[in-house]
């Protein structure tokens, strides 16, 4: 016996070791497996947009252009005008970068922090005399808000390499000449506007699609094979149109002279034609619609897997159908819900086009302002940014989904 | 076999607590699954529902429980007419096949859920989940999930869901259809007990013979929508009515025929292949073919060259084709009045002559063990 036994501890680094090699060949197998996709997804899609995102955090243009001014800057402490070894950091600087033809990066970013910054950078590069005594002297000659304490904490704020400036921004928020965050002027505060409309539209049409969903998630669930396939047809059909098809299809519907006015006019419901395009109607409209496959689709795939015998089971038990519904089927769709209104929610945030096309200019969402600043006024920072809180918003979300229900309970229908 | 004997006539004794009256039930308005049932339903009694797969238990219990309404006839719970009493109303406790435990809910919850939803304060819930659990013996389990109980556990737990709420009418079907074999026998005691303990009736469908003639006080044999017998499980093994619930309960030797003439309790039969033997008539006349049944162990060997003379006794010349040894018993196939498929059962024990393949025996049985029905 104890010989037995003391044999067998002397086997169990063996045995762990053993155990050990087996699961890391299984280990790299999977690896191996995964690999692949792996590196096709940090090649085309991680790589992109961790180099897009990044935009939000990263401010370049100051610093590489005015590099003696910003190291000239590193040491002020804010309290008063800089020394003058600043402004003659500033002269050089802008002696070479209106030579080298970069001026205007600089003061394009330093124009989103205060207006009229671009036009101060090159009216004094253009009017600096050859020859300077006193650079703090000539620069506020040439134009007094050179004495001004918020020009030059301008530059330091944008002095980067990294920094909060855009991602404030797009909170309405900005840092004063201290280096406080305050709120943004009234005619800058746009985003934290836009980004609260785009979630309650979100929210709005993950609502109604729940609403509307959830019951013909119910009825596929439970209808004979055949003509649970039919329906599903219908509720995928809007899968195999193209989205700007079916936005486009709604105005059609909902224009002045659209169906559903020449209906109603000529039934005689009503006598004027109904505003129902190009206002949040319409929004909710055409966003139910198009985001409405993603609700039911989860459901239905939960609510197939809820046996029918659970029902009788709680009527038989002495539940009346409603607390049958309350307490056994809800509770047990709770998955799938989550799942459907994570789906749409998280699509919803994203939408442009539709709310472009559908929408008045009160209707926008926080995507359009994306697009707005990527392609009309390349403003990478700004639309990195908004990005950047876009994505965030997604991943708490998920993260809370997580949490609260768990990834693995929603089985592919 | 259970060791009560028979009680005679039960409906004299008993209350009846549930009837069915001329029920009727299709689906697809052509084929009746259910044909014109009439059924009394005693207070305290375990009463099985068996027969073949299809042949409308699960439809009965499901009317029973208001699942499914009859599509003519009258069903009856304590002198009410259930007609339109929905399911949650009617005060039936259900055990489902496959339990049909709610997943998101703790095994207390579960055994709570008829309690709550019939608004039982909440002290008095905690007390009752508490005894329901000791009862099925899974005290310290409340707080588990039912993915976290074995089958045999689980099926427990439905039992207990379907106790708690004290339904004076218990309905299962097939309760123990996804246990092994172990596991159903264990629970089938567990089952009885419950019943005798509780003193509730039950309505139990198996289509398992050996569990109907271990469980019930009476057997109801369904088949094609129709009672054909029912009866103590002694008296629907011993006195089949009919072809159909003799060769459904238990094993027999079919053998057809014609009968010759009958007289008084026996009728003469010949056989086939023309051998004449004494059987039992059920329901067939002179001159009707006829399938007499036989149960494999009320036949005896006998040696050929020693006569017996009882003139009830059949004798007949039969042939060894197989032995098989089966320690509490032996098993023959032999052949016998041209069929060559003939069970035999012998009891363990030394006999006279050995059984060996090949041996040429005579097959003794008596005629009152014969029963001759209409072919089905
Ligand atoms: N919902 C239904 N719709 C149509 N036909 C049904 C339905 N339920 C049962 N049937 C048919 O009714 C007949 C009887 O079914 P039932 O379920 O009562 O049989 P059963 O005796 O319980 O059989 P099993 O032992 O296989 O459970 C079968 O032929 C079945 O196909
Ligand atoms: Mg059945």
């Amino acid at each position: 016996m104890i010989q037995a036994a003391t044999v067998e501890t002397t086997e169990i680094p063996a045995l762990k070791r053993l155990l050990r090699r087996s699961q890391r060949r299984q280990q790299v197998t999977a690896i191996a497996l995964v690999a692949p996709l792996l590196v096709f997804l940090l090649l085309t899609y991680i790589g992109p947009i961790g180099a897009l995102l990044s935009r939000g955090i990263l401010d370049p243009e100051v610093p590489s252009v005015l590099p003696r001014t910003t190291a000239a800057l590193a040491t002020w402490d804010g309290r008063e005008l800089p020394p003058e070894v600043a402004f003659a950091a500033l002269v050089a600087d802008m002696r070479e970068a209106r030579s080298a033809g970069t001026l205007a990066a600089a003061a394009t970013r330093l124009n989103y922090d205060i207006n009229g910054f671009r036009s101060l950078m090159f009216s004094t590069a253009r009017r600096l005399p050859a020859e300077i005594d006193s650079a703090r002297d000539t620069l506020i000659g040439i134009d007094p808000k050179w004495g001004e304490r918020e020009t030059w904490a301008a530059i330091r704020r944008a002095s980067g390499p990294v920094g909060d400036f855009y991602l404030l921004a797009a909170l309405d928020l900005r840092r004063d000449a201290d280096g406080n965050i305050v709120a943004a002027p009234e005619d800058q505060a746009i985003f934290i506007d836009v980004i609260a409309r785009t979630f309650l539209i979100s929210g709005v049409v993950t609502a109604l699609c729940l609403v509307l969903g959830y019951p013909v998630a119910y009825v596929l669930a439970t209808l004979p094979a055949r003509s649970a396939g039919l329906l599903m047809i219908f509720v995928l059909l809007p899968f195999w149109t193209s989205l700007l098809v079916r936005t486009a299809a709604w105005v059609v519907v909902l224009q002045r002279e659209g169906i559903v006015n020449s209906l109603l006019l000529g039934i005689g419901i009503i006598e004027q034609p109904l505003e129902m395009i190009f206002n949040r109607f319409a929004v909710y409209v055409a966003m139910t619609h198009i985001l409405l496959p993603f609700m039911i689709l989860p459901l239905y795939s939960v609510m197939k897997g809820i046996p029918a015998v659970h029902l009788r089971a709680a009527a038989s038990l002495g539940a009346p159908p409603f607390t049958v519904f309350r307490r056994v089927y809800l509770p047990q769709t709770l998955p799938g819900i989550g799942a459907g209104c994570l789906l749409v929610f998280i699509q919803a945030l994203g939408y442009y086009i539709t709310p472009a096309l559908v929408g008045g200019a009160e209707d926008q969402m926080i995507s359009y302002l994306i697009a707005f600043y990527a392609s009309r006024t390349i403003n990478w920072g700004m639309a990195a940014a908004l990005s950047i809180l876009l994505l965030a918003a997604t991943l708490v979300l998920c993260a809370v989904y997580g949490r609260l229900v768990g990834f693995g309970r929603v089985r592919p229908g | 076999m259970r060791m009560t004997p028979p009680e005679p006539d039960m409906s004299k004794l008993r209350h009846v607590l549930a009837q069915l009256r001329g029920v009727r039930k299709t689906y697809d308005g052509e084929t009746l699954v259910v044909k014109d049932l009439d059924l009394d339903i005693f207070d305290g009694e375990f009463l099985t529902l068996l027969g073949p797969s299809g042949s409308g238990k699960t439809t009965t219990l499901m009317m029973l429980a208001g699942f499914e309404t009859p599509t003519a006839g009258q069903i009856m719970l304590a002198g009410r007419d259930l007609a339109r009493v929905p399911p949650h109303r009617r005060d039936i406790g259900v055990v489902f096949q496959n339990y049909a435990l709610f997943p998101h809910m703790t095994v207390a919850e579960n055994i709570a859920f008829p309690l709550s939803v019939r608004g039982v304060p909440r002290s008095d819930i905690a007390v009752r989940v508490a005894r329901a659990l000791d009862t099925v013996r899974l005290s310290g389990f409340g707080e588990r999930r039912p993915a976290q109980l074995s089958g045999g556990q689980q099926q427990r737990v439905a039992l207990a869901r379907a106790l708690v709420f004290e339904p004076k009418l218990v309905l299962m079907d097939e309760p123990l259809g996804a246990l092994d074999k172990q596991l159903r026998e264990e629970m089938q005691l567990e089952i009885r007990r419950l019943h005798e303990r509780l003193g509730i009736t039950i309505v139990y469908v198996t289509h398992d013979q050996a569990e109907a003639l271990t469980m019930s006080d009476r057997i109801a044999v369904f088949h094609r929508g129709v009672i054909q017998q029912i009866d103590t499980p002694a008296a629907v093994y011993e006195q089949p009515r009919n072809a159909f619930v003799a060769s459904f309960i238990g094993e027999s030797n079919r053998l057809a025929g014609v009968v010759e003439a009958i007289d008084g309790a026996h009728c003469r039969v010949r056989l086939d292949d023309g051998t004449p033997i004494l059987a039992r008539p059920i329901d067939v006349g002179t001159g009707d073919a006829t399938s007499v049944l036989l149960r494999p162990e009320r036949i005896t060997l006998a040696d050929p060259s020693d006569p017996d003379g009882s003139s009830a006794r059949n004798r007949l010349a039969a042939e060894i084709r197989e032995v098989i040894y089966l320690g509490d018993h032996t098993r023959l196939r032999v052949s016998l009045a041209g069929r060559h498929d003939c069970a035999i059962k012998l009891p363990a024990g030394r006999r006279n002559p050995v059984p060996l393949p090949g041996m040429r025996v005579e097959a003794v049985f008596e005629a009152a063990d014969c029963l001759a029905f209409r072919p089905e």
